[in-house]
């Protein structure tokens, strides 16, 4: 038996001691800079945990062929060890401790998703290494104490509170009490939509506007007509749903199949589920909120403005037809590490946590600046419409490029 | 059985100490009371106010229960599968659910190719065949007379390897096929409900495959083989009946019933390739409250939990309609050890 499996054995132990025989002070080899991060490359986040690396890598790319990081007179460059966690947290929470304890990383870039961050964020923050994650909205991960995990894009309670505060203008304009306005929810039962949900039922407290449905869609529902058909009973002015990419494409089909005819329909996750090239004409109307879009008018020292980085990034990735914001954020997050080693000055991981934290950047993918518990607080979500089969910007007003169509055309 | 004296124990009341002491069921049917109790008073503002709106809107009625009804019917179709596939092998198929999501992804390729999905049904029923066939020689066979745990471990690990392939190929995004056909408004007393021709023609497509296999089942050398293997394999064999190829193909029957309903769920409903849990769950529940060898169980199981489960999403709220399957799972075991013990008691 022993004899029959030696070569495997061999083979198996051979590979243990190529791991253990790694180099365990990776943090900076010769003139590079080494970060970590563990990516969904394969399972169901894989879509866009390669969106994220391509974000990651493109950042790299130009901070490399443009002089590198400059710490202490000398010119450095970046690069990453990636890991595939599978989409799985455990996997995630695993991979972070080998890339810190074998790999002997000491700078880390976030993973994709809020669960695989909340999966990670403990272990960063046992090792005291300092995470910059571009891709975790969950606002549960910046209430725990953190100190060593930074956060460019906007949480997760802010995603669809635009919309309650859209309804209560358009609300006033028209001359309605605000108490008469009803509003159906309908959301996924995950850490992250049940985030959104605290932010948007904040907003209807803060507003005196009336809930008058509020489901929970468990994780793997394909069906919600049971919730829609109430929607109909009930005729809100207003209906949210948030469920990742397979919440909106399951509402948009069967908002359509049901025929029905809410003047006002707020969603997470439209780009993602591709609603508009789904589902034609039924989805005109339709608000959908995001981190960052093309359109914005936002600049930064980097990449230019936000339309700058979008005709790069297309010019350097094959395959995509609009750039996805988990990619402008996951690029901005490199940028921040970038300025921070500057700043800084230093390798120390102490020196750079602190230099993070003080961050203060104008990028193409907006303002960056963190509170105190780690979150970007100074970009704000914008929401889009999709009107004729494109999305625009309708608010906030600022950055507004069209007029929000009220009602909307049910078709 | 029927014995001369009377029965012997001497009737307790109903929920008095000593019946209580006398049997497990006692507590349990107590502890299912509390339970059910207390999930309604969590839960009874809200659903009453459901209620309230079913009654003034009735003509929601209508569209929960066809609704329910003709998504019930694909869930009989997948169940009866495993059904087959339970009785005649006793393999517990755990990857069910990824054989009715690759149908649907068939269903899907054709649609992304601009082919009508509705050619999705004979190519999946072929093609899941074929498949089930593969499966069978490569997994199937060599665990067929193990334990269960085997079987289990098998077919759950095939499900994985499947959903991993079904990522890799199509990606994790929520896909549809949509068939075209137009959704029609009827008004009825004020108010209105709406209904999918695509859903109709679903639920007649169910149908018209039920009743193909019934025939078959009754008519077919094959069928017979296969009633007479699940009846007795050993006898089946000493009457020459070719077995391993009547296990082969009842698994290759199930995976193409399991394809085509695959086809009409990505018609009617959305598909990803982690989404085949449910689907198995779903038949699982329906054959152990039916029964395998039951078909017109099947069938009213498969109908009536579509119904329970568009009631309780609409009563108790969508977080609760997928709970509503397990619970009912539950509670149809809990019933059945009841009776059970209450036969046992008699006959002894």
């Amino acid at each position: 038996m022993l004899k029959h499996c030696s070569p495997a054995t061999a083979v198996a132990a051979a590979a243990i001691a190529a791991v253990i025989a790694a180099p365990a002070s990776a943090k900076v080899e010769g003139d590079t800079i080494v970060l970590g991060s563990a990516l969904s490359e394969t399972g169901k986040y894989s879509t866009n945990g390669i969106h994220a690396k391509n974000g990651y890598n493109i950042a790299i790319d130009l901070i490399n062929k443009t002089g590198g990081v400059k710490v202490g007179g000398k010119s450095y460059k970046l690069r990453v060890i990636y890991y595939d966690d599978e989409s799985t947290p455990a996997r995630g929470a695993q991979l972070a401790e080998r890339l810190i304890r074998q790999d002997g990383v000491k700078y880390m870039l976030g993973p994709y998703s809020s669960g695989l961050t909340k999966a990670i964020a403990p272990v960063t923050e046992k090792y005291r290494i300092p995470m910059v994650e571009a891709e975790g909205a969950s606002r549960s991960l910046f209430t725990k104490g953190y100190k060593y995990l930074f956060a460019v894009l906007s949480t997760s309670e802010q995603y669809l509170a635009s919309a309650i505060q859209l309804a209560a203008e358009i609300a006033d304009k028209a001359g309605k009490k605000r108490k008469d306005v009803k509003i159906a929810m309908a959301f996924e039962n995950d850490p992250f939509s049940l985030d959104v949900r605290a932010g948007v039922i904040d907003d209807i407290k803060r507003l005196g506007m009336t809930v008058v449905i509020d489901d929970r869609l468990p994780r793997d529902l394909s069906d919600m007509t049971a919730t829609l058909t109430k929607v109909r009973a009930l005729k809100p002015d207003l209906l949210v749903v948030s469920g990742h990419s397979k919440g909106a494409a399951t509402a948009a089909r069967q908002i359509k199949e049901l025929k029905i005819a809410t003047p006002m329909i707020a969603m997470t996750h439209c780009e993602s589920a591709k609603v508009v090239s789904k589902f034609g004409a039924s989805v005109d109307g339709f608000l959908c909120p995001t981190q960052w879009a093309e359109t914005l008018s936002y600049k930064g020292k980097y990449f230019g403005s936000a339309a700058d980085f979008d005709k790069k990034f297309k010019a350097t990735f094959s395959g995509y037809k609009t750039v996805p914001y988990q990619s402008a954020q996951a690029a901005a997050a490199v940028l921040v590490w970038k300025e921070a080693f500057e700043r800084a000055n230093s390798f120390d991981k102490e020196k750079v946590r602190e230099a993070i934290a003080s961050t203060e950047m104008t990028t193409f993918y907006g303002r960056i600046k963190f509170s105190k518990a780690g979150n970007n607080i100074a970009k704000p979500m914008v929401l889009r419409q999709i009107q004729d089969g494109n999305y625009v910007v309708v608010a906030p007003s600022k950055w507004a490029s069209h007029k929000v169509q009220h009602p909307r055309k049910v078709q | 059985m029927a014995s001369p004296k009377p029965a012997a124990p001497a009737r307790t009341g109903f929920l008095s100490p000593a019946w209580l002491k006398s049997s497990g069921e006692g507590w349990t049917l107590l502890a299912m009371i509390a339970l059910v109790c207390v999930v309604l008073v969590l839960i009874s503002g809200q659903a009453q106010t459901n209620l309230t709106i079913l009654q003034v809107a009735w003509q929601q009625n209508i569209q929960l229960l066809l609704d329910g009804l003709f998504i019930g019917a694909i869930f009989a179709l997948a169940a009866y599968g495993l059904a087959l596939v339970w009785g005649v092998m006793n393999v517990k198929n755990l990857c069910q659910g990824e054989y009715v999501i690759m149908g649907g992804y068939i269903a899907y390729y054709l649609y992304a190719n601009d082919i009508h999905p509705f050619f999705g049904l004979p190519i999946a029923i072929v093609f899941m065949f074929g498949f089930g066939w593969a499966v069978y020689v490569l997994v199937i066979r060599r665990v067929i007379d193990r334990d269960l745990f085997t079987s289990l471990l098998a077919t759950f690990g095939i499900a994985i390897v499947l959903q991993q392939g079904l990522n890799l190929i199509f990606g994790p995004e929520v896909q549809t096929a949509r068939s075209g056909l137009p959704t029609a408004t009827v008004t009825v007393g004020g108010g209105a409900f709406t209904f999918a021709w695509i859903k109709l023609t679903a639920f007649l497509m169910c149908g018209a495959l039920a009743l193909a296999v019934v025939i078959f089942m009754k008519r077919s050398r094959m069928g017979q083989a296969i009633r007479a293997t699940a009846q007795d394999a050993r006898a089946a064999r000493v009457m020459g009946i070719d077995t391993d190829r009547v296990y082969a193909f009842t698994y290759s029957l199930n995976a193409a019933i399991c394809g085509a309903a695959g086809v009409l769920i990505a018609m009617i409903w959305v598909i990803q390739p982690f989404y085949g849990i449910t689907h198995s769950i779903r038949s699982f529940v329906i054959v152990t409250a039916a029964g395998f060898g039951n078909l017109p169980g099947v069938i009213m199981a498969g109908l009536g939990l579509g119904v329970a489960e568009q009631y309780s999403g609409f009563v108790l709220g969508a977080d609760f309609q997928q709970a509503t399957v397990v619970g009912l799972l539950l509670l149809v075991l809990i019933w059945r050890q009841i009776i059970e013990n209450r036969h046992r008691r008699v006959v002894e």
